[in-house]
Protein backbone atom coordinates (compact mmCIF):
# COMPACT_ATOMS: atom_id res chain seq x y z
CA UNK A 1 0.00 0.00 0.00
CA UNK A 2 1.53 3.30 -1.06
CA UNK A 3 1.54 6.60 0.79
CA UNK A 4 -1.50 8.02 -1.05
CA UNK A 5 -3.61 4.96 -0.33
CA UNK A 6 -2.72 5.04 3.35
CA UNK A 7 -3.41 8.77 3.55
CA UNK A 8 -6.81 8.32 1.88
CA UNK A 9 -7.79 5.56 4.29
CA UNK A 10 -6.69 7.70 7.22
CA UNK A 11 -8.80 10.59 5.85
CA UNK A 12 -11.84 8.36 5.43
CA UNK A 13 -11.65 6.87 8.89
CA UNK A 14 -10.86 10.21 10.51
CA UNK A 15 -13.96 11.69 8.81
CA UNK A 16 -16.05 8.91 10.31
CA UNK A 17 -14.54 9.46 13.76
CA UNK A 18 -14.80 13.27 13.60
CA UNK A 19 -18.46 13.29 12.53
CA UNK A 20 -19.27 10.53 15.02
CA UNK A 21 -17.74 12.40 17.96
CA UNK A 22 -19.18 15.74 16.83
CA UNK A 23 -22.68 14.28 16.43
CA UNK A 24 -22.48 12.64 19.84
CA UNK A 25 -21.29 15.91 21.39
CA UNK A 26 -24.08 17.92 19.75
CA UNK A 27 -26.68 15.32 20.73
CA UNK A 28 -25.62 15.15 24.37
CA UNK A 29 -25.09 18.89 24.81
CA UNK A 30 -28.13 20.25 22.95
CA UNK A 31 -30.61 17.66 21.68
CA UNK A 32 -30.83 15.22 24.61
CA UNK A 33 -32.19 17.85 27.00
CA UNK A 34 -34.35 19.69 24.49
CA UNK A 35 -35.61 17.70 21.50
CA UNK A 36 -37.52 20.71 20.14
CA UNK A 37 -34.22 22.38 19.28
CA UNK A 38 -33.98 20.25 16.09
CA UNK A 39 -36.61 22.52 14.56
CA UNK A 40 -34.58 25.63 15.35
CA UNK A 41 -32.74 26.92 12.27
CA UNK A 42 -30.25 28.85 14.40
CA UNK A 43 -29.17 25.61 16.05
CA UNK A 44 -28.51 23.98 12.67
CA UNK A 45 -26.70 27.05 11.37
CA UNK A 46 -24.38 27.03 14.39
CA UNK A 47 -23.86 23.27 14.11
CA UNK A 48 -22.83 23.59 10.44
CA UNK A 49 -20.57 26.56 11.08
CA UNK A 50 -18.76 24.83 13.94
CA UNK A 51 -18.49 21.49 12.16
CA UNK A 52 -16.45 22.93 9.26
CA UNK A 53 -13.52 24.44 11.26
CA UNK A 54 -13.58 21.59 13.80
CA UNK A 55 -13.37 19.08 10.95
CA UNK A 56 -10.54 20.95 9.18
CA UNK A 57 -8.44 21.36 12.34
CA UNK A 58 -9.00 17.72 13.36
CA UNK A 59 -8.06 16.48 9.88
CA UNK A 60 -4.84 18.54 9.91
CA UNK A 61 -3.88 17.20 13.34
CA UNK A 62 -4.68 13.61 12.33
CA UNK A 63 -2.61 13.94 9.14
CA UNK A 64 0.38 15.34 11.02
CA UNK A 65 0.16 12.42 13.46
CA UNK A 66 -0.20 9.99 10.53
CA UNK A 67 2.86 11.43 8.76
CA UNK A 68 4.95 11.10 11.93
CA UNK A 69 3.79 7.54 12.70
CA UNK A 70 4.19 6.47 9.06
CA UNK A 71 7.72 7.90 8.94
CA UNK A 72 8.70 6.09 12.14
CA UNK A 73 7.05 2.79 11.12
CA UNK A 74 8.03 2.56 7.45
CA UNK A 75 10.71 5.25 6.97
CA UNK A 76 8.65 6.33 3.95
CA UNK A 77 8.76 10.01 3.00
CA UNK A 78 5.70 11.91 1.81
CA UNK A 79 5.94 12.16 -2.02
CA UNK A 80 7.23 15.63 -2.84
CA UNK A 81 5.68 15.73 -6.30
CA UNK A 82 2.12 15.35 -7.52
CA UNK A 83 2.27 13.90 -11.01
CA UNK A 84 -0.33 13.57 -13.75
CA UNK A 85 -1.64 10.25 -12.43
CA UNK A 86 -2.18 11.70 -8.96
CA UNK A 87 -4.04 14.64 -10.50
CA UNK A 88 -6.19 12.35 -12.66
CA UNK A 89 -7.11 10.21 -9.66
CA UNK A 90 -7.88 13.36 -7.69
CA UNK A 91 -10.18 14.62 -10.45
CA UNK A 92 -11.99 11.31 -10.83
CA UNK A 93 -12.56 10.98 -7.09
CA UNK A 94 -13.78 14.59 -6.87
CA UNK A 95 -16.26 13.85 -9.66
CA UNK A 96 -17.67 10.91 -7.70
CA UNK A 97 -17.77 13.02 -4.57
CA UNK A 98 -19.66 15.82 -6.35
CA UNK A 99 -22.24 13.43 -7.80
CA UNK A 100 -22.94 12.00 -4.35
CA UNK A 101 -23.22 15.44 -2.80
CA UNK A 102 -25.50 16.71 -5.58
CA UNK A 103 -27.74 13.65 -5.13
CA UNK A 104 -27.83 14.34 -1.40
CA UNK A 105 -28.57 18.01 -2.04
CA UNK A 106 -31.54 17.15 -4.26
CA UNK A 107 -32.81 14.64 -1.71
CA UNK A 108 -32.48 17.31 0.98
CA UNK A 109 -34.45 19.82 -1.12
CA UNK A 110 -36.92 17.08 -2.01
CA UNK A 111 -37.52 16.43 1.67
CA UNK A 112 -38.80 20.00 1.97
CA UNK A 113 -41.39 19.46 -0.75
CA UNK A 114 -42.74 16.39 1.03
CA UNK A 115 -44.14 17.21 4.46
CA UNK A 116 -40.99 16.31 6.39
CA UNK A 117 -39.67 18.30 9.31
CA UNK A 118 -36.92 20.80 8.32
CA UNK A 119 -34.34 18.91 10.38
CA UNK A 120 -34.56 16.03 7.85
CA UNK A 121 -33.16 18.43 5.23
CA UNK A 122 -30.25 19.45 7.47
CA UNK A 123 -29.44 15.87 8.43
CA UNK A 124 -29.57 14.81 4.75
CA UNK A 125 -27.22 17.67 3.84
CA UNK A 126 -24.70 16.77 6.56
CA UNK A 127 -24.91 13.08 5.73
CA UNK A 128 -24.46 13.63 1.97
CA UNK A 129 -21.44 15.86 2.65
CA UNK A 130 -19.99 13.20 4.89
CA UNK A 131 -20.77 10.40 2.43
CA UNK A 132 -19.25 12.34 -0.49
CA UNK A 133 -16.02 12.89 1.48
CA UNK A 134 -15.80 9.20 2.37
CA UNK A 135 -16.60 8.09 -1.19
CA UNK A 136 -13.91 10.40 -2.56
CA UNK A 137 -11.26 8.81 -0.33
CA UNK A 138 -12.33 5.25 -1.09
CA UNK A 139 -12.44 6.08 -4.81
CA UNK A 140 -8.82 7.25 -4.58
CA UNK A 141 -7.80 4.00 -2.94
CA UNK A 142 -9.68 2.08 -5.63
CA UNK A 143 -8.03 4.00 -8.50
CA UNK A 144 -4.56 3.71 -6.98
CA UNK A 145 -5.01 -0.06 -6.62
CA UNK A 146 -6.91 -0.92 -9.79
CA UNK A 147 -5.53 1.74 -12.09
CA UNK A 148 -7.09 4.58 -14.05
CA UNK B 1 -10.33 3.38 -26.59
CA UNK B 2 -9.27 1.01 -23.86
CA UNK B 3 -5.99 1.64 -22.09
CA UNK B 4 -5.35 -2.12 -22.30
CA UNK B 5 -4.71 -1.76 -26.03
CA UNK B 6 -1.45 -0.02 -25.22
CA UNK B 7 1.52 -2.13 -24.20
CA UNK B 8 5.02 -1.06 -23.24
CA UNK B 9 8.62 -2.24 -23.13
CA UNK B 10 9.70 -0.14 -20.20
CA UNK B 11 10.86 -3.07 -18.09
CA UNK B 12 13.02 -4.39 -20.94
CA UNK B 13 14.37 -0.93 -21.71
CA UNK B 14 15.26 -0.37 -18.06
CA UNK B 15 17.13 -3.65 -18.04
CA UNK B 16 19.13 -2.65 -21.10
CA UNK B 17 19.85 0.77 -19.61
CA UNK B 18 22.25 -0.63 -17.00
CA UNK B 19 19.36 -2.07 -15.01
CA UNK B 20 17.92 1.33 -14.30
CA UNK B 21 15.64 1.27 -11.26
CA UNK B 22 12.03 2.40 -11.33
CA UNK B 23 12.94 5.23 -8.99
CA UNK B 24 15.71 6.43 -11.32
CA UNK B 25 13.35 6.40 -14.28
CA UNK B 26 10.70 8.17 -12.23
CA UNK B 27 13.15 10.90 -11.23
CA UNK B 28 14.29 11.39 -14.82
CA UNK B 29 10.73 11.47 -16.17
CA UNK B 30 9.49 13.72 -13.36
CA UNK B 31 6.87 11.39 -11.88
CA UNK B 32 6.54 9.20 -8.81
CA UNK B 33 7.79 5.63 -8.71
CA UNK B 34 4.18 4.45 -8.25
CA UNK B 35 3.30 5.95 -11.63
CA UNK B 36 6.13 4.05 -13.32
CA UNK B 37 4.98 0.86 -11.59
CA UNK B 38 1.40 1.48 -12.79
CA UNK B 39 2.57 2.12 -16.38
CA UNK B 40 4.75 -0.99 -16.42
CA UNK B 41 1.87 -3.11 -15.13
CA UNK B 42 -0.53 -1.67 -17.70
CA UNK B 43 -2.68 -0.04 -15.04
CA UNK B 44 -2.13 3.47 -16.35
CA UNK B 45 -1.68 4.87 -19.83
CA UNK B 46 0.48 7.99 -19.63
CA UNK B 47 -0.26 11.24 -21.39
CA UNK B 48 1.51 11.87 -24.66
CA UNK B 49 3.88 14.29 -22.91
CA UNK B 50 4.95 11.75 -20.29
CA UNK B 51 5.26 9.03 -22.94
CA UNK B 52 7.68 11.27 -24.85
CA UNK B 53 9.60 12.07 -21.67
CA UNK B 54 10.01 8.35 -20.92
CA UNK B 55 11.12 7.66 -24.49
CA UNK B 56 13.63 10.50 -24.23
CA UNK B 57 15.10 8.98 -21.04
CA UNK B 58 15.86 5.80 -23.01
CA UNK B 59 16.87 7.80 -26.07
CA UNK B 60 14.55 5.72 -28.25
CA UNK B 61 11.57 6.49 -30.49
CA UNK B 62 8.17 6.46 -28.83
CA UNK B 63 7.04 3.42 -30.84
CA UNK B 64 9.79 1.34 -29.25
CA UNK B 65 8.55 2.17 -25.78
CA UNK B 66 4.79 2.01 -26.29
CA UNK B 67 2.95 -0.31 -28.67
CA UNK B 68 -0.63 0.13 -29.77
CA UNK B 69 -1.97 -3.35 -30.46
CA UNK B 70 -5.74 -3.88 -30.33
CA UNK B 71 -5.40 -7.40 -31.80
CA UNK B 72 -3.37 -8.52 -28.79
CA UNK B 73 -6.15 -7.42 -26.49
CA UNK B 74 -8.73 -9.31 -28.55
CA UNK B 75 -6.50 -12.41 -28.40
CA UNK B 76 -6.19 -12.06 -24.64
CA UNK B 77 -9.96 -11.74 -24.28
CA UNK B 78 -10.51 -14.86 -26.41
CA UNK B 79 -8.10 -16.82 -24.20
Amino acid sequence: MNYHEKRSLVSAFSSIIILGIYSLYIYQKYIAGNVEIVNNFKFWGKSFLFLIPVSIVAQIIIHIIFAIINKIATNEEEPNITDERDKLIELKSIRISHWIFITGFFLAMGSLTIPFQPYVMFITLIFSGFLSAIASEFAKVYYYRKGV
Amino acid sequence: MSKHQIFNNIRKLRFHANEMTQQELADKAGVTRQTIVAIENGKYSPTLELAFRIARVFNTPLEEVFIYNPEKMIDNEKQ
